[in-house]
């Protein structure tokens, strides 16, 4: 397979089905940066006077998103929160001091580090377990709070999570199967600073898919952590990302229709709708064959029945 | 040639020489969720890899919550 974008054709390193094209490493790294840079136009997430703060977890989104906005240029600095998962944040946190150290620096970026057990007095875990919780969602509450808290202290602009478009694809389903109207309305990849005390958040990443992410940091060499949270194991969101990606497989470009077509729907505003009986009385009208409604003049079954018998004639 | 794999961390060995899309197959792996690593290059699905070859497949799914 060869690059669809060099006029060389220089070997792929990567084939994109869902825009039928193929990119050799320095036309990959094009794309993806432009996928970024669309999108923070698109959902006007930031400028580059401001001043942005990534929350990075050591695992591919959160670095990639940390590397490419560096290199667009922009002022970002990162937050790493170490939950004191036993070996699991010992590793992600090297790998975050080492891009920081490695790369961040050289662009006059820094990184911030919370460390869970030093303000809570136990890891993660036992916090759970103190407090009847799931892990999961004692841990998101624990990230979510310390994202904002040290983007509105330390006067970030805005505040910016790695969140991809199988993220937010797996997320919609979700919530589409349960119905979960409150949360379908945060679900746009850029909230306001809604109230004083809120940081602005943006998800950089929504249009860029969990293996282009994948790629991108291997083709430019980011050192991330490839094992997983062990408390992640038999997740529902790794479930609706295996659906989706079988989905994707099938028909590529389902997982971004699904989640583009949602936020074009929410931008928006539905048009004074006529009911159904309404458009129905406004388009049909008898078939001059057969009576019954039709928006054609000859309705599909009699052109169907007519083309049949035709068909059927024996042949002189 | 040998194939490293994750979760859990663990290696193969797969007679080729074979096509990455064939590779996967195989192993009952989808390409949405993996990438294919030889060496330290990615390739794509078309690519022939040969037996000598030193080839990673790396999930990309990750997700909590
Ligand atoms: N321990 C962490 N420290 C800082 N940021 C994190 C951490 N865990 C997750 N994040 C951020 O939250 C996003 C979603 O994480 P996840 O829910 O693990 O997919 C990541 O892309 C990061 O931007
Ligand atoms: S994204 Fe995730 S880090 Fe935290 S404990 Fe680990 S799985 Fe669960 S929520």
């Amino acid at each position: 397979m060869n690059c669809t974008k060099c006029p060389t054709s220089t070997r792929a390193v990567i084939g994109l089905p869902r825009h039928n094209a193929a990119f050799c490493k320095a036309c990959f790294t094009t794309f993806v940066h432009e996928q970024v840079a669309r999108a923070i136009k698109a959902f006007k997430m930031f400028t580059p006077e401001d001043r942005i703060l990534v929350a990075v977890s050591g695992g591919k989104d959160s670095l990639a998103l940390w590397h490419i906005l560096l290199a667009l240029g922009y002022r970002a600095d990162a937050l790493y929160v170490n939950l004191g998962i036993g070996a699991y944040s010992e590793e992600s946190h090297r790998k975050v001091r080492h891009y920081a150290d490695t790369v961040a620096a050289s662009h006059g970026a820094k990184l911030l580090v919370h460390v869970v057990e030093q303000e809570a007095g136990a890891g993660i875990r036992e916090l759970a377990t103190i407090l009847h919780r799931p892990t999961c969602s004692t841990c998101g509450t624990i990230k979510r709070y310390q994202f904002n808290r040290a983007a509105v202290e330390q006067e970030y602009d805005v505040m910016a999570t790695g969140h991809n478009l199988d993220d937010e694809a797996a997320r919609l389903l979700g919530n589409v199967l349960h119905w979960q109207n409150d949360y379908l309305d945060k679900q746009s990849p850029t909230l306001p600073a809604s109230v004083e005390g809120f940081a602005k958040k943006v998800k950089p990443l929504c249009r860029l898919s969990e293996r282009e992410i994948a790629a991108y940091a291997v083709v430019n060499r980011i050192d991330y952590i490839v094992e997983e949270c062990p408390m992640a194991k038999g997740s529902k969101m790794i479930l609706y990302k295996e659906v989706l990606n079988r989905l994707e497989t099938e028909s590529p470009g389902t997982k971004q229709r699904f989640y583009w077509g949602f936020l074009d729907k929410q931008t928006t505003p539905a048009p004074a709708t006529e009911s159904m009986a309404e458009k129905d009385q406004r388009t049909l009208a008898p078939c001059d064959t057969c009576g019954q409604p039709t928006t054609a003049g000859t309705c599909s079954y009699c052109k169907m029945m007519a083309k049949a018998k035709t068909a059927a004639q024996p042949r002189a | 040639m040998l194939v490293q794999l994750s979760h859990p961390h663990r290696q193969v060995e797969i007679k080729g020489p074979k096509r990455t899309k064939e590779l996967l197959r195989e192993l009952n792996l989808v390409m949405e969720a993996h990438l294919v690593i030889r060496g330290d290059e990615l390739v794509t699905e078309d690519e022939i890899l040969a037996d000598a070859d030193q080839i990673e497949i790396r999930p990309v799914i990750s997700g909590g919550t």
